[in-house]
């Protein structure tokens, strides 16, 4: 089983549009949203949920105002200022450290485990898909992430599928981290920006430092061919295999507001450059089986 | 005034309109790219650094001379980030979320604090604008104590105007807290709904007023019209899609330099941010 996570740098670049046309291109695959604070993929398949549970995070303390004798030493040892002057903890400030639990006199702070999110087993016109929700607000998306790829391995390995492939989030942090660590292969789509090379700079050297196999490819291309000739020129001096170039097209939105994938919608320039650049992937993850 | 540009989705202009309202307004104004792990602000800004600070946070060092391996660090410790095996501890300090629990649990006083780098922070001038970002460490997983370090430098005297990151988790509640007004940038496609739907509920829970703008307002459908009517949330302006608007984006060149009649426009925006401000 061989694992392609897809990821980005700076959001908006159409990691999703991408990911979303490669679940109508690839045979025997599972398909895992790992975006879980802002997850889009399920606008496009359309999952009818199989198995659905809780996610629980970290602990989050919580005073017991009867038991609890103001003496302060809870807020005094709290590092996050998570506690009001009333003894009151914020659940958004509480990092879920136990530091207060621990040291509390009169042992009046309860730790309990946080339901944050919730996950699920789905299927879809393109096989199964691993998703999940992160409660608004909520800490611990990499644990979450890390989660839904584990899942999706899981269901992958039962059932005979030899491919997984994971929309993962913007960014470079966390919930990024936990969607690329022990990945076969990474595809980073950017966009012929200044901002795009910027961040495609940080994320790919984020990858690098994981010493994970990278590819990139531009959306958009031609929005900026010049910044797009810079783009693959980087790719080449950073050893990232540089797959190919999509053009801009309105289509693209509108085969979302009709949730569908741009090559289920149309067969015109962008789905032919979608389709190619998965040619080169998919020959990539068969030489790695 | 403190407003946050914040968005759900990313890629939805948030640092088009961060950087154009900081750029229109007159008096003091501070422009903080809360987005440290792809700051991309500077980018339009372009403003001059004068000053960079290494921002770290603080990470348990074990003293082997003084420790008995009693194990007390690794039982207070929630994240894994310290534990005792045998004669040996070992630590994860990219796993430490700075508590100080183990610290404060050694009954030997064998533990002190070094720094873990998180990232860069960068203050310079981009013409009268006063700009701060942080740039997160390649590795480092923590945005939220990089962010608060940018946020330290807010200044009550002016209008600080916060670029914050995609999503609805930590990072972006860390940027929006604190703030007067929530300015939620969203395209009129279903992605565009679908988070901005998530960042409204984000902001609500911090009961901050809001607002939105939509971008690329002519291309997809009407349903985040529809959406903002029944929420009661305010649409406070709508960029048309623009061909020669995105290829000036791409060269950081900023909106109100391709079209200076936009500069009045992100004035009356502000304008009508603080009317809505109670």
């Amino acid at each position: 089983m061989k694992e392609l996570t897809i990821i980005s740098g700076k959001g908006g670049t159409g990691k999703t549009s991408v990911v979303a046309s490669f679940a109508a291109l690839a045979q025997n695959k599972v398909l895992a949203d790992a975006d879980v604070d802002a997850a889009d993929l399920h606008l496009i398949l359309a999952p009818d949920i199989k198995h659905e549970e809780d996610f629980k995070g970290g602990r989050i303390a919580q005073i017991d105002l009867d038991r609890c004798t103001e003496c302060g030493e809870c807020r005094e040892r709290c590092q996050f200022n998570a506690i009001s002057p009333e003894f009151v903890v914020d659940k958004i400030d509480c990092e879920g450290c136990g530091v207060c639990v621990h040291f509390c006199p009169v042992e009046a702070i309860d730790f309990p485990q946080s339901v944050c999110g919730r996950w699920y087993i789905s299927e879809t016109r393109f096989g199964p898909m691993v998703h999940a929700k992160l409660g608004i607000a909520e800490e611990n998306s990499g644990l979450l992430v890390s989660l839904v790829r584990n899942q999706a391995k899981v269901l992958a390995e039962e059932q005979g599928y030899d491919t997984v492939i994971v929309d993962g989030p913007p960014g470079i942090g966390c919930p990024v981290i936990a969607s690329i660590t022990g990945t076969h292969a990474i595809l980073i789509v950017t966009e012929p920006t200044l901002s795009g090379l910027h961040d495609l700079d940080r994320v790919g050297g984020l990858a690098a430092h994981f010493k994970i196999p990278t590819f990139a490819c531009v959306n958009k291309f031609d929005l900026n061919e010049e910044m797009s000739d810079q783009i693959a020129e980087y790719c080449a001096s950073k050893h990232i295999g540089f797959v190919g170039r999509i053009p801009y097209d309105t289509g693209v939105t509108y085969a979302m507001v009709a949730s569908q994938s741009i090559v289920e919608f149309s067969d015109g320039p962008v789905s032919r450059a979608i389709r190619q650049i998965w040619k080169k992937l998919e020959g990539f993850l068969k030489d790695k089986a | 005034m403190i407003i946050c540009i914040a968005s759900g989705k990313g890629g939805t202009g948030k640092t088009t309109v961060a950087t154009n309202l900081a750029r229109s307004l007159s008096g003091d104004v501070q422009l903080l790219d809360c987005d440290v792990e792809a700051p991309n602000a500077h980018l339009f800004m372009k403003p001059e650094f004068k000053h960079n600070e290494k921002i770290t946070t603080p990470v348990p060092e074990v003293d082997l001379e003084r420790c008995d391996f009693c194990g007390k660090c690794g039982e207070i410790c929630q994240f894994s980030a310290i534990t005792v095996i045998g004669q040996k501890v070992l630590t994860f300090p990219e796993l430490c979320h700075s508590c100080r629990g183990c610290l404060m649990v050694c009954p030997r006083e064998a533990i002190s604090e070094r720094g873990r780098e998180l990232g860069l922070l960068q203050k310079g001038l981009s013409g009268p604008v006063e700009f701060i970002h942080g740039r997160l460490r390649i590795g480092e997983a923590m945005s939220p104590p990089l962010i608060e370090a940018v946020k330290g430098y807010i200044d009550p005297e002016k209008t600080t105007i916060i670029d914050a990151p995609p999503g609805t988790s930590c990072p972006v509640i860390v940027a929006l807290k604190g703030s007067d007004f929530a300015l939620l940038v969203t395209e009129p496609t279903p992605f565009g709904l679908n988070d901005l739907k998530l960042a409204v509920g984000a902001v609500r829970i911090l009961e901050i007023p809001l607002g939105i703008i939509i971008n690329r307002s002519d291309v997809g459908d009407d349903r985040v019209v529809t959406y903002a009517k029944e929420e009661g949330i305010p649409v406070l302006m709508e960029i048309p899609n623009d061909r020669k608007i995105a290829e000036a984006y791409s060269r950081g060149i900023m909106l109100v330099d391709v079209d200076p009649t936009m500069k009045a426009r992100f004035q009356a925006l502000h304008k009508k941010i603080g009317e809505l401000i109670p």
